[in-house]
């Protein structure tokens, strides 16, 4: 149990990482937007892809850290594990919902198609839908083993995401495959700089999002842990 | 050396306490009844004791281990679409029984027709009460554990069902018995136990936790 | 802390070692109960093959294709029923031994837990097979078609195909035993993660039913997946089993 005193030093912590988040993301903005020039054949549409790349890169990285979690929650039972795959989940799918977004705001103007059936962004739709289906299960457990449940369909969803990979590549392939990256020949290094930025940004802001749901998570586990205390002692009688 | 020994076993649902720093032991050969009124843990701890739910805190230990248990609660835990025959044929396969005549004895011991070809969904009640019991038993387990085999009987059932356990005990088995009907334990438990709350409000000799916890 | 109870602390010593009940033994007798569960539920079994035989009615009419066009869609179309059908099938399986718990029963005994999911999906399979053959003779009169040549790679097909769906199937019905909807929450999680075996088997009907192209990577595709999913599904089921 954390005294006060570590609690707000960790709060200090969390603050000072905000504001370096913060900082981040608007000088990541400020790249992207303003610095990096314009792309030759697309235009300024073309700026979504400093927040579609990052958010992909975000999304997956979380939805790996989820199977990390799940595992590692399967093998010690310990519900730390299983409050990080909470949180790797849900902010996975938010970043998930971001690249399925820009995807067709990109496309649509670029190639005059919605969407496109190219491996990656197919493959981010599949994601998702296995990493929904993961929420919605947590959501309708009735058993106290939500968290071994949850973590068994995490096994599944990576297991699958590698079949899924392939699947598109090789069922998939009459559809046309525009190159969801810079058009024409080499990336302008300034474009290449304002990419970067944006990683940067987007992984912390990524794991800032992570940190921050699983120690709700975590206090919700507390709480939960202290009623369940006072149950036994007859407390709550 | 008491058969089975459990040791401040707690069980909570949520935030609902339905086991409370429960200690008890139970010695082989003996016939235990268990009180207590809805919702004050009977169920449960038998639940916990067959293995089906995991205690939230405590430790539950078999000595010696591993004993065979026999478990009969409110759902028969039948198939409704087969035959009593085909119903211990099925769980008796999954023991590794596979002597017909073994099934027929055990149905016909608790007073039923094994050649009967009538689905179980068409028992009555009380018949399909039975032919639990006799699944219950028919691997012959070390420990039976009972949650209101009594109820739906007629009163001639219940007589014959208690005298079965009584000869089941006198052969060395092992019974936890959870009624409402403590009449029919009257003369055949060894010990009581009455549970309150999730917590083992009295016990005694015979019937008597029942009235003890009145007091 | 509770962080570890009642999964460390206990000492379990519950379920008896001595029962002489084999994995091959077990599966055999709970395949034999349910297949003989099926066939005494008729009524489930008529609903089911109703059901199915709408689906192809509806598509039918819902899609009005030239024989050309049909040999193209038909592999997609027929799959999507049987998925459809088979969701059906699962949930009907399991519901039976959530009405008396007698999960419970298996438990106790101590049988092995993948004997049941075997037995379980096996006879989920013969039952889905069944009804798949009953219902692929109407999509061809309906719509058609001409199998000219390619059919026992079609069978393949089925074979692979209805597997793959099955399997995870039953595996995920089992899960969904612990939630509230529990018939709505199979399709939820079964439906995603099949996908890849879906894209898989509708590659390869089409592909012998046009004859435009080989259906040898989609049976491969899916020969490898219903081996890496059977595995993936027999290391887990017992966990999930004993979840509660």
């Amino acid at each position: 149990m954390s005294s006060g005193l570590a609690f707000s030093r960790m709060n200090n912590k969390l603050v000072f990482f905000s504001a370096l988040v913060l900082m981040l993301l608007v000088y990541g903005f400020r790249q992207a937007i303003f610095i990096a020039p314009t792309e030759l054949t697309m235009g300024n549409i073309q700026r979504i892809f400093y927040y579609h790349v990052p958010s992909a890169f975000v999304a997956f990285t979380c939805f790996f850290a989820n199977l990390i979690a799940s595992l590692w929650y399967l093998k010690s039972r310990r519900l730390s594990a299983d409050a990080w795959a909470l949180a790797t989940a849900e902010v996975g799918v938010i970043f998930c919902t971001i690249v399925l977004v820009t995807g067709p705001l990109w496309a649509r103007p670029v190639w005059g198609i919605w969407w496109t059936w190219d491996a990656r962004l197919t493959s981010t739709l599949l994601l998702w839908l296995i990493y929904v289906s993961y929420l919605l299960l947590r959501r309708f457990s009735t058993s106290g083993q939500t968290p071994v449940l949850a973590a068994v369909l995490a096994i599944f969803g990576s297991v699958d995401v590698v079949f899924v990979y392939m699947s598109i590549r090789w069922f998939r392939t009459q559809h046309p495959q525009p190159v969801m990256g810079p058009g024409g020949g080499g990336l302008d290094p300034r474009m290449g700089y304002a990419l970067l930025a944006n990683f940067i940004a987007f992984a912390a802001y990524g794991a800032l999002l992570v940190t921050l749901r699983r120690n709700l998570e975590l206090r919700r586990q507390r709480i939960e842990e202290r009623h369940a205390m006072g149950a036994l002692a007859g407390a709550s009688r | 050396m008491p058969l089975l020994t459990l040791e401040n076993v707690s069980k909570l649902f949520g935030r609902f306490a339905a086991l409370r720093n429960f200690s008890v032991t139970a010695d082989p050969g003996r016939l235990y009844g268990v009180f207590g009124e809805n919702g004050a843990g009977k169920s449960t701890l038998l639940r916990i004791i067959a293995g089906l739910a995991r205690p939230t805190a405590g430790t539950l230990r078999f000595s010696p281990a591993g004993p065979r248990l026999g478990y009969m609660a409110h759902a028969s835990m039948l198939y409704d679409e087969l035959s009593a025959m085909e119903n211990l044929r099925y769980f008796a396969s999954l023991c590794g029984i596979r002597d017909k005549r073994r099934l027929e004895g055990a149905i016909a011991s608790v007073g039923l027709d094994p050649s009967l070809e009538r689905r179980v969904g068409d028992y009555s009640q009380g018949m399909r009460q039975r032919l639990a019991l006799a699944r219950a038993v028919l691997h012959d387990p070390e420990l039976l554990l009972l949650d209101e085999p009594f109820s739906n009987l007629d009163p001639d059932s219940a007589a014959a069902i208690s005298k079965l356990m009584s000869g089941w005990r006198d052969a060395g088995k092992t019974l936890l018995v959870v009624t409402h009907q403590a009449a029919h334990l009257q003369t055949i438990a060894d010990h009581s136990w009455l549970l309150r709350g999730g917590e083992l409000a009295a016990q005694g000799t015979g019937i008597s936790a029942l009235s003890a916890g009145a007091a | 802390m509770m962080e570890h109870a009642g999964e460390k602390t206990v000492a379990m010593q519950l379920r008896p070692a001595s029962s002489s009940a084999s994995l091959v033994r077990t599966t055999i007798s709970t395949l034999g109960k349910d297949l003989r569960l099926e066939w005494r539920s008729k009524d489930a079994l008529n609903a089911m093959l109703f059901f199915a035989l709408l689906v192809v009615v509806i598509f039918s009419f819902a899609f009005e294709p030239t024989a050309e066009e049909a040999r193209r869609i038909t592999g997609g179309l027929v799959w999507v029923a049987f998925l459809f059908s088979s969701t059906m099938a699962l949930n009907q399986s399991w519901a039976r031994e959530l009405r008396h718990q007698s999960l419970d029963a298996f438990r106790i005994s101590g049988a092995p837990a993948d004997a049941l999911f075997l037995g379980k999906a096996i006879g989920n399979f013969i039952f889905v097979a069944l009804l798949e053959a009953i219902v692929a003779p109407l999509f061809v009169v309906f719509f058609n078609l001409t199998i000219a040549q390619g059919a026992g790679a079609l069978l393949w097909v089925f074979v692979l195909g209805t597997w793959a769906l099955v399997v995870n199937g039953a595996f995920f019905a089992a899960l969904s035993l612990r939630t509230r909807s529990r018939e709505l929450m199979l399709p939820l999680l079964l439906f995603p993660i099949s996908i890849p075996a879906l894209l898989a088997m509708v590659s390869a009907t089409s592909a012998i039913l046009t004859g435009e192209d080989s259906p040898t990577l989609g049976l491969q595709f899916l020969a490898v997946y219903d081996i890496v999913f059977t595995t993936v599904c027999l290391s887990l089921f017992e966990t999930v089993l004993h979840a509660e």
